[in-house]
């Protein structure tokens, strides 16, 4: 009964942020504020967590592929399609759930025990869409930059760590990475990510947006928010590579 | 005029608001009084809309509250001003850009026309000088004058204030009360006050319904109040030893 009473509040709930918004250009406004806020703010951490993975992923199979009867540019050609397909989607979006999760659980939720929300709603503002749209665009937007930033920088983390490496150089790598390449990776990636950029915001804005109680509360919330979310990322991960993959 | 007819509330099991009538005059301010509890804050909450009654009318101006639909709510809305307990001011906008939130929304202003309405809100509260300061930098007793000046900003019909001096001295409280009270005369609003604060009482109570365990209780005004015999009203009113002697003295 728990569970059915979440699915209907939640579905409730999307219908009031998927409303139309009272004016298109708050709306637009507010957007790119959020893109900057969660996007852009986001990028950095990114850029490191892939440069360092990627790094890592090539060394660990360098290592992993050491026979004399396979082709040094499979290194190079299984580090691309790691980084492609699961690490700079999926990973990003597990990574982006703790922060970005938090961060906008923590908000809302701040907004409704303080009563901004209320506030809204007396006034006749639909709070849910004027606070969650804005933030669910800005990712939608943002989301396929950050895996394309995140697929590079995984993908040079590998490149560099090539000179610390005798079983690999950096020309086999980069043979490797060209090797049979498919663009439809990169839009199944860009896709998938996509889907969990929605996923993060909309979980991650439902904890925060009921919550009752105080500041431990709030914790509370955002910690539901980022769990729920990157369990829900897992499961439309496995759905989506069915759907596009196989 | 807001006229409560025989509105009722329940929360599970509980029932809140037991079949409450309560008329809320024109140009003065009306209090709602009562114990932590006693359902003042849910009676409130249902006039504004965020709690839909179980039964009863609610009627602003005539017109029903209970049975409009989302378009007239939403339009009934934009008529009703709110300050709240803890002001619930937008934490990331400047005092100023708080006051142009209802503005933005729901006018067509020209910029110069808003501002020119955003300086008057805050002139109007002695504000004008914090515009550009952001809640967490102003007091207590400012941020609940932001409240205010956001409330009023749209000209409303009706202004709802839960609490709204609550936290504060004894000397900025009074000064909230007045200024609740004059905007009320000044601008010919209907005002509805949720306090406990027996200074508010006295100062501005020109209508006063005390809720006891979610029933009206009683009905008067602040001179009246000194001379109900109403037990439960006066074990709220004079709890304390000060008001006590003042009841005696009289």
């Amino acid at each position: 009964m728990n569970i059915l009473y979440h699915i209907g509040q939640f579905g409730l709930l999307q219908r009031r942020i998927f409303s139309k918004p009272a004016k298109f250009r708050i709306l637009l406004m507010d957007t790119l504020k959020e893109m900057d806020k969660l996007g852009v703010g986001s990028i950095l951490i990114i850029m490191i967590i892939m440069f360092f993975m990627g790094a890592v992923v090539t060394i660990q199979t360098a290592l992993n592929l050491e026979n004399p009867f396979v082709s040094k540019v499979i290194i190079g050609f299984a580090t691309r399609d790691s980084i492609i397909l699961e690490f700079s989607s999926t990973v990003t979006s597990v990574i982006l759930a703790g922060i970005i999760g938090s961060n906008v659980s923590s908000e809302i939720g701040t907004m409704r025990i303080s009563e901004q929300l209320d506030a809204m709603d007396i006034m006749g503002v639909n709070s849910a869409n004027h606070v969650i749209l804005p933030k669910i665009l800005a990712m939608i937007i943002m989301m396929p930059f950050i895996v394309i930033i995140a697929m590079t920088m995984g993908i040079l983390g590998g490149f560099i760590s090539t000179y610390g490496l005798d079983s690999l150089d950096a020309q086999d790598y980069i043979a490797g990475l060209q090797l049979d390449f498919s663009a439809f990776k990169v839009y199944y990636s860009l896709t998938k990510s996509s889907i969990f950029a929605l996923i993060i915001v909309m979980v991650s804005s439902y904890h925060g947006y009921f919550v009752k109680g105080g500041s431990l509360e709030v914790g509370k919330a955002s910690t539901k928010g980022v769990i729920y979310s990157i369990i829900l990322i897992l499961v439309a991960n496995l759905f989506v590579t069915h759907l596009m993959l196989t | 005029m807001i006229e409560v007819k025989n509105i009722s509330k329940t929360f599970g099991e509980t029932k809140i608001l037991k079949d409450v009538s309560y008329t809320i005059n024109k140009g003065m301010t009306n209090l709602v009084i009562g114990q932590s509890g006693s359902g003042k804050s849910v009676f409130l909450k249902s006039l504004v809309g965020l709690h839909s009654v179980d039964t009863g009318e609610i009627l602003f101006d005539g017109r029903d509250m209970t049975k409009m639909k989302s378009a007239e709510l939403k339009q009934l809305r934009e008529e009703i001003g709110m300050v709240f307990q803890g002001g619930a001011l937008f934490t990331s906008s400047t005092v100023e850009d708080n006051v142009r939130f209802p503005l933005d929304m729901f006018t067509k202003f020209s910029k110069k026309e808003k501002q020119k309405r955003i300086d008057y809100c805050l002139e109007h509260v002695n504000i004008g000088h914090a515009s550009n300061l952001f809640p967490s930098e102003i007091s207590g007793g400012m941020q609940k004058r932001v409240a205010i000046a956001r409330a009023i900003a749209l000209n409303p019909k009706y202004l709802f204030c839960d609490e709204p001096n609550s936290g504060l001295d004894p000397v900025t409280a009074i000064v909230i009360d007045n200024l609740i009270q004059d905007l009320t005369r000044e601008l010919n609003i209907t005002t509805m006050v949720i306090t406990h604060d027996m200074n508010s009482v006295m100062e501005i109570g020109e209508q006063i319904m005390f809720i006891h365990k979610g029933n009206k209780w009683w009905q008067g005004n602040k001179n009246e109040i000194f001379n109900t015999d109403n037990k439960e009203l006066n074990d709220f009113v004079f709890a304390s030893n000060l008001f006590k002697s003042i009841k005696q003295q009289r």
